[in-house]
C-alpha cells in the first residue's frame, strides 16, 4: 500500500466512524444475542449428543478406531492422498506448516489497497478454493469408516488371524482385498509377495511412520496375525 | 436481515460515571434541583434507616468513583463503550466475540471438570465415568466442554473467513491478523491435547497416530514426538504432559493473546464492510447530519449483509 493509499484509507475510515453508531448498546446487543445463541447451541448439543465414553484405553486390546476429532479429518486425508513414505514428511508437517506460514504472512505479501472481495480475484479464489478443499477432505474423512470385516476367502488355519486383523483397526489405514481404506498405509492385499514374514512382524511391532506399534498385543494374536498376513501373496 | 432498531437506553439505568456525556447544547442531566422530599423529610428529621437507604442508593456510583480515583479506569471504559463502530457494521462482526464467548464457556466448564478429573493413566478413565454418572450436572458440563470445542473451532474459522474476505487484515490491522493466526494454532493445540484426556480407546489410539504424525516431520519431527510422548510409549507421563499443556500452558497463552487482540481491536477500531463508502460530501455536511448516523442514506447494515 502506498503512503497516500494509507492516508486515504484512514480518512475514509474516520468518516465511516463518524457516521457509525456507538459500540454500546448497538454492537453490544448483537454480540450478546450471538453469545446467547452460542451457549444455547452448546447446551443443546451436550444434552442431545452427550459425552459418552468409549471403552477404556488398552494397548493390549485390538478393538479401536484410530479416529481423530472431526476437525482434524482433513489432515488425515492429506496422508491418504500423499502416500509414498519418502513424501510423508511433506504431507504431515510440510503442507500444514507451509499453509500456516502463508496464512501468518498474508498481510505482508497481499498489500494491495483494494478490500472488496470481488475486486481481489486472486485472494478470493484462493480463499474459496481452500474452503472447498478443506470441506471436501473433511467430508471424505467423515465418510471413510473403519471397517471391521474382511470378506476374503482364506484357508481355515488363517481364519483366526483374519479376525485379529479385521478387529485391530488395520483397515483404517490399509486396504486388504475389497475392504479398508486407501492409505495412509500401503495396500496389504499381496503383502507376502513383497515382504518376508519377519519383516511383516517387525513392521507390526515397531509401527513404521505414523502406524502405531502393536507390540503389546498378546503373543498368540501376534502370531495369528502374522500367519494371516504372510499368507497373502 | 431485518435492521435492528434499538431503543435509547435511559440514562437512569447507566451508573453515573459511565453515563455518556451530554452533547453540548443538549441539556443533559437536570442539576441543582432540590429533591422532592426535602420539605416532607428534611435531612435533620431523617431516621438512620432512611439515611442508610440513601447511602445505599448512591453506593454503586460511589464505588465506581472510588475505583476511578485510584485507577482512572472509567475514562477508558466510557471511551471503549461509546467508541463509534463504523457505518455498515453487521452481524458478521459478531463472530469474533462469539469465538471469545465460546472460549469463556470452555474455560468455565474446564475449571469444573478439573475439580473432578484425575490426570493419571490408571484413574483418568474412572474419573470421567464418575463425572458422567455421579457428579451432579457432570454429564452436562462434560458434554458442553466436548461440543463447545467443536463450536469454538467452527467459530474461529468463520471469524477468520470474515476477516479474510473483508480484507480486514490489511493496513493498519496486519498485526491483529498475525495474533489471530497464532490463536488459531493454539486453539488447534488445545483440541489435540484435550482429545487424549478421557483416556478411552479412541483417544488413546488417535493420540498415538497424532504423535507419530508429528514424528514424521523433517528435522524437528522426532524431537517433537519424543517431547509429546514423554517416554518410549504413550502412557502415564504422556497424559500428565498433555494435561499440563491443555490446562496451563496453552490457555495462559491464549488468554494473553486474546488480551492483545482485543487491545488492538479497541485501539484501531473494526473495519467497515469493504463495499460501504463514506460518500464524501462535495459541500461540507452540517454536523447535525453526520450525527444522524446511517438511517438517512441507502447503504445501511442490512444492505451490507445482503450484498455478500
Ligand atoms: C494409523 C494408520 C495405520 C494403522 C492403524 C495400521 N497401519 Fe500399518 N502402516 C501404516 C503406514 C503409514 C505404513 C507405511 C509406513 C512407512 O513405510 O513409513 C504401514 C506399514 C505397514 C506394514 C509394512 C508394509 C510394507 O509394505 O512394508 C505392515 C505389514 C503393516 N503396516 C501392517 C499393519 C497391521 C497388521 C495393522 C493392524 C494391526 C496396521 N498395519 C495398522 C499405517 C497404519
Ligand atoms: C480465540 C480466537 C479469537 C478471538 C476470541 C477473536 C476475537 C475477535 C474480536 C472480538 C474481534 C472484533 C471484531 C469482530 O468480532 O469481528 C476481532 C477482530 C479481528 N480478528 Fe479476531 N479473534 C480470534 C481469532 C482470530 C483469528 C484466527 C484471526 C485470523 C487469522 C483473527 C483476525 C482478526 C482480525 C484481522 C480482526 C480485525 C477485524 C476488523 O477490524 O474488521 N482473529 N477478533
Amino acid at each position: 500500500m502506498k503512503p497516500q493509499d494509507k492516508q486515504a484509507y484512514l480518512e475514509e475510515y474516520e468518516l465511516l466512524k463518524k457516521k457509525g453508531k456507538p459500540f454500546f448498546p448497538y454492537a453490544v446487543l448483537k454480540d450478546s444475542a450471538m453469545a446467547l445463541i452460542v451457549v444455547v447451541v452448546i447446551i443443546a448439543m451436550s444434552v442431545i449428543l452427550g459425552a459418552e465414553q468409549g471403552p477404556k484405553a488398552d494397548p493390549t486390546s485390538t478393538t479401536y478406531v484410530p479416529r481423530p476429532e472431526w476437525y482434524f479429518f482433513f489432515l488425515f486425508e492429506v496422508l491418504r492422498v500423499i502416500k509414498p513414505p519418502e513424501l510423508v514428511p511433506i504431507a504431515t508437517i510440510g503442507i500444514p506448516t507451509i499453509c500456516m506460514v502463508l496464512l501468518l504472512l498474508l498481510p505482508f505479501y497481499d498489500r494491495g489497497a483494494e478490500r472488496r472481495p470481488e475486486r481481489r480475484p486472486i485472494a478470493t479464489t484462493a480463499g474459496i478454493f481452500t474452503i472447498i478443499a478443506m470441506g471436501y477432505l473433511t467430508f471424505l474423512g467423515a465418510t471413510s469408516g473403519s471397517p471391521t470385516e474382511i470378506d476374503m476367502e482364506v484357508a481355515p488355519q488363517y481364519e483366526a488371524g483374519k479376525e485379529v486383523v479385521a478387529g485391530a483397526g488395520c483397515l483404517a489405514c490399509h486396504k486388504i482385498g475389497e475392504n479398508g481404506n486407501h492409505g495412509p498405509g500401503p495396500d496389504l492385499t499381496h503383502i507376502a509377495s513383497r515382504v518376508p514374514r519377519a519383516a511383516i512382524i517387525r513392521s507390526v511391532e515397531i509401527g513404521p511412520g505414523i502406524m502405531p506399534s502393536f507390540r503389546d498385543l498378546p503373543q498368540k494374536k501376534l502370531d495369528e496375525l502374522s500367519d494371516f498376513l504372510s499368507s497373502l501373496d | 436481515m431485518p435492521k435492528l432498531r434499538l431503543p435509547k437506553i435511559p440514562d437512569s439505568v447507566v451508573p453515573a460515571p459511565l453515563r455518556k456525556p451530554a452533547k453540548p447544547g443538549r441539556g443533559g442531566l437536570p442539576k441543582g434541583q432540590a429533591p422532592a422530599d426535602l420539605k416532607t423529610a428534611p435531612p435533620e428529621r431523617q431516621t438512620d434507616v432512611q439515611r442508610l437507604g440513601d447511602k445505599a442508593k448512591d453506593a454503586p456510583a460511589d464505588v465506581l468513583a472510588w475505583v476511578d480515583q485510584r485507577t482512572g479506569a472509567t475514562g477508558f471504559l466510557t471511551g471503549m463503550l461509546y467508541r463509534k463502530v463504523p457505518k455498515g457494521t453487521n452481524w458478521f462482526y459478531t463472530l469474533g466475540s462469539a469465538t471469545l464467548f465460546a472460549f469463556i464457556v470452555q474455560a468455565v466448564t474446564g475449571v469444573f471438570l478439573a475439580m473432578f478429573y484425575t490426570p493419571s493413566a490408571t484413574q483418568a478413565y474412572a474419573s470421567i465415568s464418575h463425572i458422567n454418572n455421579e457428579v451432579p450436572l457432570g454429564a452436562l458440563v462434560h458434554g458442553m466442554h466436548k461440543w463447545g470445542s467443536s463450536v469454538m473451532v467452527i467459530l474461529i474459522f468463520l471469524h477468520m473467513g470474515r476477516t479474510f474476505f473483508f480484507g480486514a487484515y490489511k493496513y493498519p490491522r496486519e498485526l491483529n491478523w498475525v495474533i489471530g493466526v497464532v490463536l488459531l494454532i493454539l486453539t488447534m493445540t488445545m483440541a489435540f491435547t484435550g482429545y487424549l484426556l478421557p483416556f478411552d480407546q479412541r483417544s488413546f489410539w488417535a493420540s498415538i497416530v497424532g504423535i507419530n504424525i508429528n514424528g514424521t516431520g523433517p528435522i524437528v519431527g522426532p524431537y517433537l514426538s519424543d517431547f509429546l510422548r514423554a517416554g518410549p510409549e504413550l502412557g502415564a507421563t504422556t497424559l500428565s504432559r498433555f494435561y499440563a499443556i491443555h490446562m496451563l500452558l496453552v490457555p495462559g497463552a491464549i488468554i494473553a493473546l486474546i488480551g492483545a487482540h482485543m487491545y488492538l481491536v479497541v485501539k484501531l477500531g473494526t473495519t467497515a464492510p469493504p463495499w460501504v463508502r463514506a460518500e464524501k460530501p462535495k459541500v461540507a455536511t452540517p454536523v447535525a447530519e453526520l450525527d444522524a448516523g446511517v438511517e438517512g442514506n441507502g447503504a445501511g447494515p442490512s444492505n451490507g449483509a445482503s450484498a455478500t
